[in-house]
């Protein structure tokens, strides 16, 4: 197999703080990684090293073969990068900052203005191409911003948390100019903090906290490796709620949760589950939903972690906010404005 | 760890860029620079326009009582706002390439193959026209007030000439602030109470010898009392040779000092 993407120990720190700590990663040519954690877990960090714009203190990093720090000339003309916020020039309009790209990439006038009208052709920015970038909507922009990696027809394309801050629609838009990406064999890695995100594009995933990357596998195999599927009984009447969550408990060996008229519980073993439903049935519990599913990457995550996506965030655990690290407080506290609190989905 | 996958077959990998490409991107960035400026003819007025309300300030209210008439005041004063306006608009350097980074443009133009530099040079040939631009504008609306050159036309060229080698020599600060400033109003207020006290500390708008001795001292070494000496005698006559030498070492100075840092502080970016 071939990899697009090989990275092996990569570690950077800012003061005490390792934003990475020793990072392998490897992504086969033409497809899809996402990397999911949450703020502050040295995902941005990552995409900046394998994107030539920050060096790495240690490990090492080949993209599309090329080593990032001895030959990031190579490597810089095969990837593209869109950042966490859209990097457009908002003074120009849509068609001058492709334009733009396309002649630093050493196209002929006629061929930069060509390549920037079928790209705003296929991002749906036409009409708003004449326009200064500083009007468009923050959908726009990122798909402008989209826009501009794609100018040099990248086979490696790095989208670092590309819908964070996007209404669903904005959101959804994207995903399918993702998949389109995917589909025409460019290998893409992704990173995001929306568990959901992961599940819906990702042929692989990998799981980061605190510098490291502590699981990968498909999103099935990441559901799996927790051992668990989810049981989740909800009774007609919310008086039943204790009683169906101290059988849930007994049953399964370990108490439930109970939240929204909901139980839930972690099944280990599904021939547990007829036994929960004959002893509620005993007991004159009628359930108005009963269902066995597999976990959700959230529930993943928090097994894996031991905390929720979005508790780091609170806690202050921000390694690339330390002191006296002005190029990791890239890492993640730009979009700590744009971000909204809908991390776990 | 198996085989690493070369580049795809039939994708050129380009070598580092020689000095046409790096020229072309320069070229490339200066337009990018420059274009919004069509967008936005105001910009130009902008740019301008505390510099003209400095120049009609001065003339109208000052001159008379420092000069005795408006006219003589003109005469004066003309070179040494001409040489204040240069050295705040050698900070628009700064703010550019601040924007350029807290807005990520800057990390775009760093992911393309392009020549290293161009990000600056480009950004640094944009704003040197920009500054020729603001010498004829100031020099136009001058001479429509009252001013007088009486030297000719070498004598206006060799002024540009002086003051943009002195801007560009204020550039390598002007990069530096703008790539460790946080924001772009840090860079404001740092051009601001930096800039404000050292032109007026100089014989560019009064003469010296009714400041404090100590005062004096400073307005004499003050690198903008040789620039504006310098122009006032490219532009009306009088001794050049001395005010121009001292500018220009001030010049090679301010390059020697700052340009090794703000290289490091862009290297330190990569």
């Amino acid at each position: 197999m071939t990899y697009a993407i090989q990275a092996e120990g990569l570690a950077k720190r800012y003061g005490e703080t390792r934003a990475l700590d020793g990072v392998d990663l490897e992504v086969p040519r033409g497809r899809l990684l996402g990397v999911l954690g949450p703020n502050g877990a040295g995902k941005t960090t990552a995409v900046r090293v394998l994107a030539t714009l920050l060096r790495p203190d240690g490990g090492r990093a080949r993209v599309g073969g090329y080593d990032v720090v001895r030959q990031a000339h190579q490597v810089r003309s095969l990837i593209g990068l869109t950042g966490q916020y859209a990097a457009v020039d908002e003074t120009l309009t849509g068609v001058e900052n492709l334009v733009m790209i396309g002649r630093l990439l050493e196209m002929p006038r006629a061929e930069a203005r060509r390549r920037a009208a079928e790209l705003l052709a296929r991002f749906n920015l036409t009409e708003a191409g004449g326009r200064a970038a500083k009007t468009y909507s923050g959908g726009m922009r990122r798909r402008l911003d989209l826009a501009a990696s794609l100018v040099g027809r990248p086979q490696l394309l790095f989208l670092d948390e590309p819908t964070t801050g996007l209404d669903p629609r904005s959101r959804a838009d994207l995903w399918a100019v993702v998949r389109g990406l995917r589909d025409d064999g460019v290998t893409v890695l992704l990173t995001t903090q929306y568990l959901e995100e992961a599940d819906q594009l990702a042929d692989d995933i990998v799981v980061f906290d605190h510098g490291k990357v502590i699981a990968s596998g498909t999103s099935d195999e990441l559901k799996a490796t927790t051992g668990a599927q989810v049981l989740e009984v909800r009774p007609l009447l919310p008086s039943h709620l204790d009683v169906v969550a101290s059988v849930v408990g007994d049953v399964l060996g370990a108490a439930p949760e109970v939240a929204g008229g909901l139980v839930s519980g972690s099944v280990r073993d599904p021939a547990l589950v007829p036994s929960i439903v004959r002893r509620l049935d005993d007991l004159g519990v009628v359930a108005a939903e009963l269902s066995l599913r597999k976990s959700s990457l959230d529930e993943v995550f928090l097994a894996l972690t031991g905390h929720r996506a979005e508790e780091s965030e609170s806690a202050g655990d921000r390694p690339g906010d330390g002191p006296g690290s002005r190029a990791g407080a890239h890492d993640d506290t730009r979009n700590g404005t744009a971000r909204k609190r809908e991390v776990a989905i | 760890m198996t085989a690493i996958s070369p580049a795809a077959p039939g994708v050129t990998v380009s070598a580092r860029p020689g000095v046409a490409a790096t020229m072309r991107h320069t070229a490339t960035l200066a337009w990018r620079s420059l274009v919004q400026i069509k967008h936005n003819p105001m910009e130009l007025l902008d740019l301008s326009v505390q510099p003209i309300m400095f120049l009609l300030l001065f003339t109208y209210v000052f001159g008379g009582a420092i000069a005795g008439s408006t006219g003589d005041y003109l005469q004066f004063s003309l070179p040494g706002l001409i040489a204040q306006n240069m050295l705040f608009a050698s900070l628009t350097t700064a703010i550019g390439l601040n924007t350029d980074i807290t807005k990520g443009v800057f990390d775009r133009l760093r992911s393309l193959p392009i020549a290293r530099s161009a990000p600056l040079t480009g950004r640094i040939v944009a704003d040197t026209l920009k500054q020729v631009w603001a010498f004829a504008l100031f020099l136009g609306l001058g001479m429509v007030l009252g001013f007088r050159v009486h030297t000719g036309v070498f004598g206006v060229i060799g002024a540009l000439a002086l003051l943009l080698a002195f801007a560009l020599a204020m550039s390598w600060p002007a990069v530096l602030i703008g790539l460790t400033a946080e924001n772009q109003e840090k860079v404001q207020i740092m051009a601001f109470s930096l800039m404000m006290p050292i032109t007026f500390t100089s014989n560019a708008f009064v003469p010296t010898a009714t400041m404090p001795s100590w005062l004096q001292k400073w307005a004499e070494i003050n690198p903008v009392s040789h620039l504006a000496d310098a122009v006032r005698g490219l532009l009306s006559g009088g001794p050049v040779a001395s005010s121009a030498t001292v500018s220009l070492l001030w010049a090679a100075g301010l390059a020697v000092v700052f340009a090794p840092l703000s290289i490091r502080a862009f290297r330190n970016r990569t």
